[in-house]
């Protein structure tokens, strides 16, 4: 199939954010409805993606490729499969909502941040769709550039440490990668993705590309202990920055995990699967335990994301246990899709969280929980998104965040009891977290004048949390479209990650 | 064999041009006034101009003129094509600077264009006596360049340091030279290699010249421990100067170090490499790590040029044509990384002031969005982050350094540039998240301001479309 779908969903936004650079801080307004008209218009072009996908296959699709750099046989080459799709879909819908969450909020230098946002959505679909392991690293990179400007311009007091902290962590993660890449592409003579899905390596080679790969993805996860770039750079962000941190940068390491690290290194994966499962089930654990005693909103809940990330991985990684218990990789597909699902939900629940933080912030310019206390006396409306959006956050039945932590433990069953009761710990420490942060911070009486004097949601932010709760809950309700488009393709995975290059 | 012929003359041709033109501007000069310097300025502009062309003229086959004394091939013909742009545009960039100073005389321009001619005389080297003879031209040019602002005691010093230790360079180098005669009865680096063939790496004698040779190629680039002039004579010669020592040489020295190394004495491969893999680890260690002390703008791009000498080494010491083709792209790439960051301080230094420290740049996002964009685009791509050149060139040289099975090595460099990283967004720190000082006016003239916006731009279409630029080196150097 000939399209240029995923080029114009690249380069759309990209161009876009710098015509909104061009148009300038000057004439604001003109900005605004510029990058609103810009990201709706990357919207409206991933409904045909989505569209005219086949989810029956496997394959890759909208696929377009011509040679880039000939010398390197390093093509310019895209295409999406069921693991792509979703999350380019999850990056469309969210560059919209933060863009019209930053309409007015944004008051320093608003063109910048709208462009920012703009280039930043292009090239995370960039990596979402690149089939060449050199375009994807480019755009991987590329993509710390207006992170790194949006924390350190518009973040808060410390945002400077933040940033350079998130910065430097992701780029030490990145180089190792890099090594791991050059050293099979001299193998292979070909970036292609699919050829380094061939090629034989023996299990030393495995172990450190593994490992190579390992400290970029866990890095971008982010995984103990290299977590703790995450609560900084969510704290300082801005509002925006942080919805775009937790609901599709985290998930790059994820889909790093499956789309390079199972495929390429089966045997490595197999081989040190218990040092992930066992950074996971310290995540879901300890993160959630840490996050219990936070006193920043915020904060609270990037360590949330953090455990729940550390589902992600643990339905990465958890396939290879269960074949060993037993003997099929059966239920490998079974976690792969609760990891996948979990990315999504996450993506939507988090951002919907940092948005709900944002609108209190706002308003009293505090996030520390302390100075809240009785919001839904003053502000009913959001009290109810917010408790909604908690709910999801601990795993609800009917939410979304049910269904992916529901599979993964359902398939660390079939691994072992153990995985699965450490994993299952989340049903009570994210429910304590979470519910916790919802009674202090929602409920009781109006703590403070700060508190009374609040004006409950505007059109603009109703818009913005009715339209995550409504994905929230059909996710919750009914996953299997979902579930549907990525099942192919996760088979085609774990036909993947099953068999040894060795 | 006759020693000169007419198609001898006729090859070097474009150094002919180069030196007439600059002894025409020496002439020129003594009579003009003040007001009337300008002509010299263009003049310099036209001789490279000139000389370019004949240049392109050359056949991109490999030559040897005047008993194999003199060499035209392709890569000599890239190199000499690439430093006539390269001086072009430092002055340009330099114009407004020297006027502004009180320094705009036609020394400038004529010691410049000698030392372009130094540069040609390298890229053409087929023997070890005319490699020393461009050296010594580019080397007492470029004495001259740094010492140039009389009335600068800093100036003065810096001048003072780098003749003194370039003196005892060249001596090391020469040293070094009389020995590989001494040893094998050539000059001549073609006639080198074929003696060199076999068995060559266990003579000691060779390897003592080696050595020799090797501490005077690193003193030329700046590698660690030879490292100790660069710094002081970047940041006390005038920007102008900077600018020119920064950029244009380098494509010199990776003459002298492919001529000699990779042509004369590549049947020692395994010697030189060892030496070499000691250089560029400890340039990219003390490069990157001292940078990030340095407060001045000047100081820190001298220790960034440290650690890029470091990479430029490391794509030379894998010994093959990949290494040597990445080394290659790298200087380039580097050249034009280096010129637009000095001429960021020239454009935003005005008269009596000096832009040359790291706080000077201070808002800068607010202030100038789009000088600030160029200066974000250079430094992120001198850190070596994708999509712009400066990842690319770096790219190559690990490709090159991993081909070899320098796994280790290439590891080192990776992590040195990450922290080479920290330095680099120092200053998009301070530009884009500080908040503005005082509001200064750029008082750059256009020419300045145009070619320094396609210098930034050039950044990043060269690495979005580096395959041009890979094409073109691999014709030059096959």
């Amino acid at each position: 199939m000939h399209s240029s779908l995923l080029s114009l969903l690249t380069w759309l936004p990209i161009l876009g954010g710098v015509a909104v650079l061009l148009v300038g801080d000057a004439r604001a307004s003109v900005a605004r409805w510029l990058a609103l008209a810009v990201a709706l218009a990357a919207l409206a072009a991933s409904v045909p993606l989505y569209l005219g996908f086949d989810a029956s296959s496997a394959a890759l699709q909208f696929v377009e490729r011509m040679p880039w750099i000939p010398s390197l046989r390093s093509d310019y080459y895209l295409g999406i499969d069921g693991i792509s799709l979703p999350l380019i879909l999850l990056t469309t819908l969210s560059t919209v909502l933060v863009v019209i969450a930053g309409w007015t909020v944004i008051e320093k230098r608003p063109a910048q941040y709208f462009a920012a946002f703009l280039i930043m959505e292009g090239l995370m679909i960039g990596v979402f769709s690149a089939a060449d392991a050199l375009l994807f690293y480019v755009f991987w990179e590329a993509m710390l550039i207006p992170m790194f400007l949006i924390i350190g311009i518009w973040g808060g007091a410390r945002r400077i440490y933040a940033t350079i902290k998130f910065f430097l962590y992701t780029f030490l993660g990145s180089v190792f990668m890099l090594v791991a890449l050059v050293y099979m592409y001299l193998k292979t003579g070909d970036y292609s993705l699919a050829a380094l899905y061939r090629l034989p390596l023996s299990l030393t080679e495995q172990v450190l590309i593994f490992l190579a790969f390992f400290a970029a993805f866990a890095v971008k996860v982010p995984m103990v202990p290299v977590h703790t770039w995450l609560p900084d750079a969510h704290v300082e962000a801005p509002t925006g920055g942080s919805v775009i941190l937790a609901a599709i940068m985290l998930k790059m390491g994820g889909y790093g995990f499956l789309r390079f690290s199972l495929p390429i290194t089966p045997d490595a994966a197999h081989a040190l699967d218990w040092l992930v499962i066992g950074l996971s089930l310290v995540a879901v654990v300890y993160i959630g335990l840490i996050a219990l005693v936070q006193q920043d909103m915020k904060k609270l809940i990037a360590y949330s994301s953090i455990a729940h990330m550390g589902f992600v991985t643990l339905g990465c990684f958890v396939g290879y246990e269960i074949a060993a218990a037993t003997g099929g990789y059966g239920g490998a597909t079974l976690a792969l899709s609760g990891a996948m699902v979990q990315m999504i939900s996450h993506g939507l629940v988090s951002g919907a969280l940092f948005l709900c933080v944002g609108v209190l912030y706002d308003r009293l310019h505090t996030r520390d929980i302390g100075a809240y206390g009785g919001v839904i006396n003053t502000m009913p409306v959001f009290g109810a998104f917010m408790v909604l959006f908690a709910m999801a956050n601990a795993g609800l039945p009917g939410t979304s965040g049910f269904v992916g932590e529901f599979l993964v433990i359902l398939a660390s069953f079939k691994a072992n009891f153990w995985f699965a009761f450490l994993a299952a710990m989340t049903l009570i420490l994210g429910a304590a977290y979470t519910l916790w942060l919802v009674k202090r911070v929602v409920f009781g009486a109006v703590a403070n004048d700060g508190v009374a004097s609040l004006k409950d949601l505007n059109g603009r932010e109703f818009l913005v949390l009715g339209v995550l709760a409504v994905a929230v809950l059909a996710l919750g309700v009914y996953p299997k479209p979902l579930t549907d488009v990525m099942e192919p393709t996760l088979r085609h995975v774990v036909q993947l990650m099953s068999v040894s290059k060795l | 064999m006759n020693p000169m012929s007419a198609v001898d003359f006729a090859l070097a041709q474009p150094e002919m041009v180069l030196l007439g033109g600059a002894s025409l501007m020496l002439l020129v000069d003594l009579f003009l006034t003040d007001r009337q310097r300008q002509i010299t300025y263009f003049l310099g502009l036209l001789t490279l101009a000139l000389t370019a062309v004949q240049v392109a003229a050359l056949p991109e086959v490999h030559y040897a003129a005047f008993g194999g004394m003199f060499v035209v091939d392709g890569v000599a013909r890239l190199l000499k094509l690439v430093s006539c742009a390269t001086v072009a545009v430092v002055f340009v960039y330099s114009r407004d600077y020297l006027i502004q100073r009180g320094l705009f005389r036609g020394e400038y321009f004529v010691l410049a264009l000698f030392a372009t001619l130094g540069i040609f005389v390298m890229a053409s080297a087929g023997s070890l006596l005319t490699m020393y003879m461009g050296i010594e031209l580019l080397a007492l040019s470029q004495y001259a360049l740094v010492a140039f602002d009389r009335d600068s005691p800093v100036a003065a010093e810096s001048a003072m340091k780098y003749f003194v230790l370039g003196a005892i360079a060249s001596g090391t180098l020469l040293y070094g030279i009389s020995i590989i005669y001494g040893v094998t009865g050539t000059f001549d680096l073609g006639a080198l290699a074929v003696r060199l063939d076999a068995g060559a790496a266990t003579q000691v004698g060779l390897l003592f010249g080696l050595a020799f040779l090797l501490a005077g190629i690193a003193f030329k680039f700046g590698a660690v421990p030879f490292h100790m002039w660069i710094p002081d004579v970047y940041h006390g010669a005038p920007t102008s100067v900077t600018l020119f020592l920064g950029a244009a040489p380098k494509l010199a020295y990776f003459a002298l170090a492919l001529r000699v190394l990779a042509e004369g004495l590549g049947g020692l491969v395994p010697a030189w490499q060892e030496m070499l893999v000691v250089l560029a680890v400890l340039s990219l260690a003390i490069g990157n790590v001292v940078a990030v002390a340095q407060t001045n703008l000047k100081r820190m791009l001298a220790y960034s040029t440290i650690s890029n000498v470091g990479f430029i080494l490391l794509g030379i010491l894998a010994g093959t044509p990949t290494g040597y083709r990445a080394a290659l792209f790298y200087t380039i790439t580097y050249v034009v990384m280096a010129l637009g960051s000095f001429a960021m301080i020239v454009l935003l230094s005005r008269k009596g002031f000096e832009a040359d420290q790291i706080e000077d740049f201070r808002g800068l996002g607010q202030r100038h969005p789009w000088f600030a964009c160029v200066m974000l685009f250079l430094m992120v791509s001198t850190a070596g982050v994708p999509p712009f050149v400066g990842f690319f060139s770096k790219l190559y040289v690990i490709q090159a350094v991993l081909d070899v099975g320098l796994t280790w090595l290439a590891v080192v460099a990776v992590l040195f540039s990450v922290i080479g990283a920290f330095y680099y967004l120092r200053v998009v720190k301070v530009m884009f998240f500080d908040a503005p000082g005082e509001e200064v006016a750029v008082t750059a003239g256009p020419a300045l301001k145009f070619l320094l916006s396609l210098n930034g731009l050039a950044v990043l279409a060269l690495g979005l479309f580096n395959g041009a630029l890979v094409d073109v080196i691999a014709k030059a150097l096959p």
